[in-house]
Parts: C-alpha cells; structure tokens; sequence
C-alpha cells in the first residue's frame, strides 16, 4: 500500500492474490493437520496404537457382535495415541457423529474411547440408552473398573471388563427387538439388486418368447419374486422385485436400459470390508456419558 | 381472466418453492429446535445446582465466597426468561448468554475449589453429582455447537442470492449466532472434567 507510484494493477494484483491463495491454502492445510483424523469404521474394535494382540481383538469383537445380535445396542471401542488438540469429548463426538453407532431412531449407540498417550478415556453413550447408562454410571465404570486396570498397564483387563459393565448396565434398559438391524438387510438388497435385474431382462427375453407377451410377464415376475424372498427374506422387497419383473417383461425393456440403473446400487461400502463388514445403524449422540483419567 | 389468476397463483407457489421458502422453514425450525436443546441443557445444569450447593453446604467451612457466587449466578441466569424467542431479540439474548457464562465460570471454579476439600472428593454423592455436572457441561457445549451450525445455515440461506429476496419478503432476518465476545467468556470450555485444571491436587 505504502508504494502508491507503483500502483499497476496489471502487475501488482495477480502475485498478491497468489500470495492470499497460498496463505490460505496453507492455513487450510494447516487446520486439516491439526485435527486427529477419526479412522473409518471396518469392526467393533479398532486399535490406532497396536496394544491390543489380534486374539484379543477378536474376542472383544464376537463379543460386542453377539451382545449386538441380541439387544441391538452397537458398541465400539477405539484407541487412539492422542486426540490432541482436541479435547477427548470433542474428539469422541466427532467420531460417533461419523460413525453413528446405535440404530436409526433407537441411538442405541455407545463408544468407548482410549486415548493412550493422553492418559484419557471415555465412555461416549448415545441419546437412547442414556435413561440407564447414565453419565453417573459411566463415571463410575470408568473410575471403578477402567482406570484402575490402566494404570496396572493392562488395557485389555480394562477395556474389556469395561464394555462388559456397560452391557450389563444396557442390558437392563427395555429396548426394541435386535432382529432387524443385526441381519443388515438394506445391505443384503443393495448387493442382490443388480443380479435381480439381470434376471430379470435374461429371463424376461426368454419368457416372452416362449408363452408370449402377458403370460410370460407373469411367469417372469413370479419368479422374481420367489428368488427375491430366497435371497432377501423380506416379503414387501419381494413383491417389489417381482413387480419390476412383471413390468421389464411385459413392457420388453431390453438390454440397452440398464445404463442407468448400475451406477448407484451402493451407496457407500467400507473399504476392504467384504461380508462381515460393519457399519453404524445411524444412531444419534447428544454428548451424554463421562470422562476419566488414569 | 380467473384462470390467468389462478395460474399466477399457481407461478407463484412454484416460484415459492424455487426461491428456498420450504427451505427456510425447515432451516428456521432447526434453529429453533436446536436452540431448545441448549436452553434444554441450561436447565438441566440450573437443575442440578441446589442438589451441589446442598452437599457443598455439609462440608465445614467451604469456602462461603465461591458458593454465594454460585448461588447468586444461578439465580441471575434462572430470572431470565428463556423463550425460544429470545434467538431473535439480540440484547436479551446476549444478556442470557453472559449470564449464563457467568454461571459456568462460578460453576468451574467451586468444583476446581473442591478438590481441595478431601472430605468432598471422598463423597460419593457429591462425586455423583459432580460427573452429572460435567456431563451437563459437556451437553451444553455440543448443543451449542449444533445451534451454532444451524444458525450458519439458516444464515447462508438468508444472504445468498435467489433465497435472498424471499427472505427480504417473507422477512427472514440474519440470526443472532454466538459472538466472538460471548465466546471468550463463554465457550473457553469450563474445565470442570475431571479435575483437569487442578491437576496438582487431584492426586
């Protein structure tokens, strides 16, 4: 500003918004640094800092899949080195925010969160079982059975003896039936959806052929049908598919529609998570449950 | 000529809907709701004061100062009417809220005192009343937040540029956030967790 002579807007303004972009670009890099990044959610428990052995890892986890199989209630456990800069309970809100844990409407979600090198734990409880697993309750999970195995260094005595209280404690709370959630339908059609609808212009070019326009809908759709409720287990789903069957056929879509219909059968799958992956029921968190230190 | 006005009318609501009017009803109610759930979490700390300032009470000479202040804030913060309205009325709102931060402050500070009273720490209801506290604390703090996210939106939607107009029709006016003088007194989080402040006497 100083040299007003100089004032050439040509040459003087691209270097200095060049200059504000890099400024910005480096505090934006700078913010994305800070904060821990949360990991993507592939199992029920998920060691950042490699103290837990695999084994141990995978008890916890059948026991957490079975007690989620039962009851419905999705817990977690992920330790991390630190959450620093943010506190433990911004960090543990951001990660249940992403993973949302717990069933859709039910937020029957908790997280219990080990931040080794701050000496931090939490027990994050979602909105739905905060009735029982209280703040109160959480408190004294933490400072009863948690913290007095961490600072004996055993993490698996605590982490583990920590999330059996919180089943027990969950446990007690009256909550909607688990079937539905723990089989993952909606994960179950997405993947059938494309082979449905193969069979269906497959078989539909056939039928038509063989029994004729209607007739050959018809066969068309029951099959479809049947197939769907075999595969799915959902007799609304299997109306549907065999409706669509019914439709392909009779109104002979042939094999140059499905362009559009492949491109969005997934919405979103966990990377490397084949068939046992798992993913949050899009439970909800209200920044309930406690903190501790050890 | 009553069909061309019905088709007007017809222009208009489809223009209603282009123009964000659904959408600054959704995102007026979302303020609103999430506004609730931080004057929810008010309450609920509000609440819990008397049960603390009970049990502190038992314990001989505490110190009087930090429990009358306590006192006090809370009742300076309870006299203030929390409507939902109040996000659109400016004064009073930051009026509420450096009440109310004046509470945290009072709030922090008795439960940093306590830690040095060993007969509190070990009192197992006080101890209770304590996680019920910073759990509080911490609701407030994530309520805050997504009240703050909802006032951005609603925001953006007011000052950009289609959606502009309807709310300068319809009169939607920018929304009171947080202010960044608020923030300073306010949201320097109340380090009531676990003793953090104090790490000395805590053990």
């Amino acid at each position: 500003m100083a040299t007003a002579a100089f004032r050439r807007p040509g040459t003087l303004r691209p270097p200095r918004i060049l200059l504000v972009w890099l400024l910005c670009l480096l505090v934006t890099l700078a913010a994305a640094q800070e904060l821990v990044a949360i990991p993507p959610l592939q199992t029920r428990v998920t060691d950042l800092t490699g103290t837990l052995s695999a084994e141990r890892i995978a008890a916890l986890d059948a026991q957490l899949r079975a007690f989620e199989e039962r009851k419905g209630v999705q817990i977690a456990v992920l330790m991390v080195r630190s959450t620093r800069p943010e506190a433990i309970e911004q960090y543990a809100l951001r990660v249940v925010e992403q993973w949302k844990l717990g069933r859709r409407k039910v937020d029957d979600g908790a997280l219990l969160l080990v931040a080794k090198d701050d000496r931090a734990v939490r027990i994050e409880v979602g909105y739905g079982i905060e009735g029982t697993l209280s703040d109160v309750v959480a408190r004294r999970i933490i400072d009863e059975t948690i913290t007095p195995r961490f600072r004996q260094g055993d993490f698996y005595a605590g982490i583990a003896s920590g999330i059996d209280q919180v089943m027990r404690v969950v446990d007690g709370e009256p909550l909607p039936a688990a079937q539905r959630r723990a089989r993952g339908t909606a994960n179950d059609i997405g993947q059938s959806w494309p082979f449905l609808f193969v069979m269906a212009l497959f078989l539909g070019g056939v039928a038509r052929q063989m029994f004729g326009r209607l007739p050959g809908a018809v066969v068309v759709g029951g099959l479809l049908g049947v197939g769907a409720w075999l595969v799915v287990g959902t007799l609304a789903i299997a109306g549907v598919a065999g409706l669509a069957g019914f439709l392909v056929t009779l109104l002979g879509i042939g094999m140059g529609g499905h362009g559009g219909t492949y491109g969005h059968h997934r919405g979103g799958g966990w990377p490397g998570a084949g068939g046992g992956g798992f993913r949050g029921g899009g439970g909800g968190f209200g920044g309930g449950g406690a903190s501790g230190r050890w | 000529m009553r069909i061309v006005l019905q088709a007007l009318l017809a222009a208009l609501l489809l223009a209603l809907t282009g123009c964000g009017y659904n959408e600054f009803q959704r995102l007026d109610e979302q303020t609103k709701s999430a506004w609730s759930e931080v004057l929810n979490q008010y309450q609920r700390r509000a609440d819990l004061i008397p049960n603390v300032v009970a049990t502190v009470k038992g314990e001989t000479n505490f110190e009087q100062e930090t429990l009358t202040k306590v006192v006090e804030a809370r009742a300076k913060a309870t006299s203030i009417q929390a409507t939902p309205e109040l996000v659109n009325n400016p004064e009073a709102f930051q009026k509420f809220q450096a009440a109310q931060g004046e509470l945290s402050g009072a709030l922090s500070r008795l439960l940093v005192v306590s830690e040095n009273y060993p007969q509190l720490k070990a009192n197992q209801a006080f101890q209770d009343l304590r996680a019920q506290l910073e759990g509080t604390e911490n609701r407030i703090t994530v309520a805050r937040g997504r009240f703050v996210k909802a006032v951005q939106d609603y925001n953006v939607l007011t000052r950009s540029f289609p959606t502009n107009l309807t709310a300068m029709l319809f009169s939607y006016p920018v929304k009171q956030n947080f202010t960044v003088a608020d923030e300073k007194s306010l949201a320097t989080p109340p380090k009531v967790d676990f003793g953090g402040p104090a790490p000395a006497a805590s053990r």
